[in-house]
C-alpha cells in the first residue's frame, strides 16, 4: 500500500473538511480594515471639541482642544523635557518589572509545583495581596528613602502579584491528561518541567506577565506622585499645580502610547514562545 | 507474554475497581477487553501501563514484574492526547530522545508515511482532525517499538468512516512488528474484526467474564457469515454478562453453539 493511494482511501469526509478550511491563522494575516472602525468615535469627539473651541462655542480652558495638547507635546519634545520625563519613568517601569517579575515567576513557580510550599506561602501572598498597594507607600519612604528605591519597590510589589497568581495558577491548571504522556514515556522531573510543563505554561505566563506590566505602568504614577522631579508622573502633578491642563492631557497621551508599545514589544518578544497558539492573542 | 496474576484494584474512596483478574496474552496476540462502562477496563490498563499502582496481584511481561511505566509498553488514551506545542512530527518523536537524530528522524518519517500523514508533518494538532490525530497518537505509541501495546478505547469518539479506516492503520502498524495488543473497546464489531480473543468483563466489582477465541483469518471479510456469527457470540455473551450476572458462562455458550447447531 503506498502512501499515496492509502491516504486519499483512508480519508473520511470529516479529515477532507479540517484539511479544506483555512487555518485561523491564515485568516488574520490579511490587515482588517474594520479595526479602523474603532478611531471613528475618539477622532469624531476630537475634531468636534476643536470645532467648538475655535467657533467659540467653549473656552477650552479646562478642556484644552488637541491641537494645544498637541502643541504642548511638541513643545516638551522640542526642548528635549520630554524625553527626560520618559526614560525616568521607562527606568523605573522596567527596574520594577524586573524585580516584580522575576519574584513573581519565581514564588508562583514554586508554589505551583510543590503543594507543601503552597501551603506554607500562598496564605502570607494573599494576605499581604489584600493589602491595597498604595499602603506601602510610607513604610517605603521610611525604608528606602524618597528616591529611586522606594519607587521601585512600589512597582515592583504592584508587578509582583499578577505574575505569581498567573504563574501559580497556570502551573496547577496544566492539564494532568498532557503530564500523563510524559510520565509514559518516563520522563524524569526535570525532564517534565522542560517538556511539558514548561511549555504548557508559557501562554498563560505571557498573559501573566502582560496584566503585570499593565499594573506597572499603574505604579509608576502612584510612585511619581509621592514626589519625583523628573517622570510622567511628575508632568502631571506639575501641570496640576501650575493650572496646565494642556500638560496634564499631553503626559496622560504619552502613558498611553508608552503602555501600548511596551505591551506591543512584550507580545512581539513572547511571540515565538507561543507561536503554537493561537487564541493567546485574543484573550486580552 | 503478558500476565496479569490475581490482579486487584480498590480505589482510596472504596470502590472497587478490579477484582481477582487473571489473564495471560500471548506474544503477538491482539487481545479485545470488552464490557459496559465502569467494569473497570481503563483501570486495568492503567495499571498495566504502570500510571496507577495494583492493590493485589502481579503484572509481568516475559517473567519480570512491572512496576512503573515501563519501555516496552506503550498507551494510546481515548483521547489523541498530542502535545499542542509540537508540530504532527515532534509528537511522534516525542518518546525517542533517546536515539540519534538520523535514526529518530527515519522512525518519524516511516511511521508517517504508515499513517498516511506525511505531508501535514510540520502542522500542529490543532489543525487535525479527530481521526487524524488519533492515527498521530497511535504512530507516537508505535514507533518506540513497544512489546506490549495498550489501546483504551482509541477511536471511541470518531465517526464510523473514520474508524474503518483507523482499523486498517492500526493493523497496518501492528504487521510490521506484531507487539502483544490490548485493546479496550465497547463495540462488538470492532473487537471481532481486530482480536484475536475477546474477553467480556464485568462490573462491581470489574472481573472477567467470559472469554471467546475469534479465530477467523485475516485481512478479515467483516460482510462474511463467519464475521457475523462471531459478532453474534459476543454480543451474546456482552448480553448475559449485563442481565443476568450470577449465571455460568461456559453453560451459555454451550445453549448458544446448540442454537446455532440446530
Ligand atoms: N480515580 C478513581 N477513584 C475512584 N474510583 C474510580 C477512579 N477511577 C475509576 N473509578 C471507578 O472504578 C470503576 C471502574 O472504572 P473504569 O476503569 O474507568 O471503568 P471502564 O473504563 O470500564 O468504564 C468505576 O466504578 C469508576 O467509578
Ligand atoms: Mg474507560
Amino acid at each position: 500500500m503506498s502512501g499515496e493511494i492509502a491516504t486519499s482511501a483512508w480519508s473520511s469526509q470529516q479529515e477532507a473538511a479540517a484539511l479544506a478550511a483555512p487555518s485561523p491563522a491564515e485568516k488574520r494575516r490579511a490587515f482588517d480594515w474594520r479595526m479602523l472602525l474603532g478611531l471613528l468615535l475618539p477622532v469624531a469627539v476630537a475634531l468636534l471639541w476643536e470645532a467648538a473651541v475655535r467657533f467659540g462655542l467653549a473656552q477650552g480652558r479646562l478642556v484644552p482642544p488637541p491641537s494645544r495638547i498637541a502643541a504642548t507635546l511638541w513643545a516638551l519634545a522640542e526642548t528635549g523635557e520630554l524625553w527626560t520625563h520618559v526614560w525616568a519613568t521607562l527606568w523605573r517601569i522596567a527596574a520594577g518589572f524586573a524585580l516584580g517579575a522575576v519574584a513573581g515567576i519565581v514564588f508562583g513557580a514554586l508554589s505551583g509545583a510543590s503543594g507543601t510550599v503552597r501551603r506554607v506561602l500562598d496564605p502570607t501572598l494573599q494576605a499581604l495581596r489584600a493589602i491595597p498597594s498604595i499602603a506601602w507607600v510610607p513604610l517605603f519612604i521610611l525604608w528606602l528613602g524618597i528616591f529611586e528605591a522606594s519607587k521601585v519597590a512600589l512597582i515592583a510589589v504592584g508587578v509582583f502579584f499578577p505574575v505569581y497568581l498567573g504563574i501559580a495558577g497556570a502551573i496547577l491548571s496544566v492539564d494532568r491528561k498532557l503530564v500523563e504522556v510524559g510520565h509514559v514515556f518516563r520522563l524524569s522531573r526535570v525532564k517534565l518541567a522542560k517538556r511539558i510543563l514548561l511549555p504548557a505554561v508559557l501562554p498563560e505566563a505571557v498573559i501573566a506577565l502582560r496584566s503585570g506590566l499593565g499594573l506597572g505602568f499603574m505604579f509608576v504614577v502612584a510612585a511619581e506622585f509621592m514626589g519625583a522631579s523628573e517622570g510622567l508622573g511628575y508632568l502631571l502633578v506639575d501641570g496640576q499645580q501650575m493650572g496646565k491642563p494642556d500638560q496634564i492631557l499631553a503626559a496622560i497621551i504619552a502613558f498611553a502610547l508608552l503602555g501600548k508599545i511596551a505591551d506591543s514589544l512584550l507580545v512581539l518578544l513572547t511571540k515565538p514562545l507561543v507561536r503554537w497558539q493561537d487564541t493567546v492573542r485574543e484573550r486580552l | 507474554m503478558l500476565q496479569l496474576e490475581h490482579l486487584s484494584k480498590t480505589y482510596a474512596d472504596g470502590t472497587r475497581a478490579l477484582s481477582d483478574i487473571n489473564l495471560s496474552v500471548r506474544e503477538g496476540e491482539i487481545v479485545s477487553l470488552i464490557g459496559g462502562s465502569g467494569c473497570g477496563k481503563t483501570t486495568l490498563l492503567r495499571l498495566i501501563a504502570g500510571l496507577d499502582r495494583a492493590s493485589g496481584g502481579a503484572i509481568r511481561l516475559d517473567g519480570e514484574a512491572l512496576s512503573g511505566p515501563h519501555p516496552s509498553v506503550g498507551i494510546v488514551f481515548q483521547e489523541p492526547r498530542l502535545l499542542p506545542w509540537l508540530t504532527v512530527s515532534e509528537n511522534i518523536a516525542f518518546g525517542l530522545d533517546h536515539l540519534s537524530a538520523t535514526e529518530r528522524k527515519s522512525r518519524v518519517r516511516h511511521a508517517l508515511e504508515k499513517i498516511g500523514l506525511s505531508e501535514h508533518a510540520e502542522r500542529w494538532p490543532r489543525d487535525l482532525s479527530g481521526g487524524q490525530q488519533q492515527r498521530v497518537a497511535i504512530a507516537r505509541a508505535f514507533v518506540t517499538n513497544p512489546k506490549v501495546l495498550l489501546l483504551d478505547e482509541p477511536f471511541s469518539a470518531l465517526d464510523a468512516f473514520t474508524r474503518a479506516s483507523l482499523h486498517e492503520h492500526l493493523l497496518g502498524l501492528w504487521e510490521e512488528t506484531r507487539p502483544t495488543v490490548v485493546l479496550v473497546t465497547h463495540d462488538v464489531q470492532e473487537a471481532v474484526t481486530l482480536a484475536d480473543r475477546a474477553i467480556v468483563m464485568q462490573p462491581k466489582p470489574g472481573r472477567i467474564f467470559d472469554e471467546l477465541p475469534l479465530t477467523l483469518a485475516r485481512p478479515r471479510d467483516k460482510t462474511g457469515l463467519a464475521f457475523e456469527s462471531s459478532v453474534r457470540r459476543v454480543l451474546t455473551a456482552l448480553d448475559h454478562s449485563l442481565n443476568t450476572s450470577r449465571q455460568q458462562p461456559q453453560r451459555e455458550r454451550d445453549r448458544q453453539a446448540a442454537a446455532l447447531w440446530w
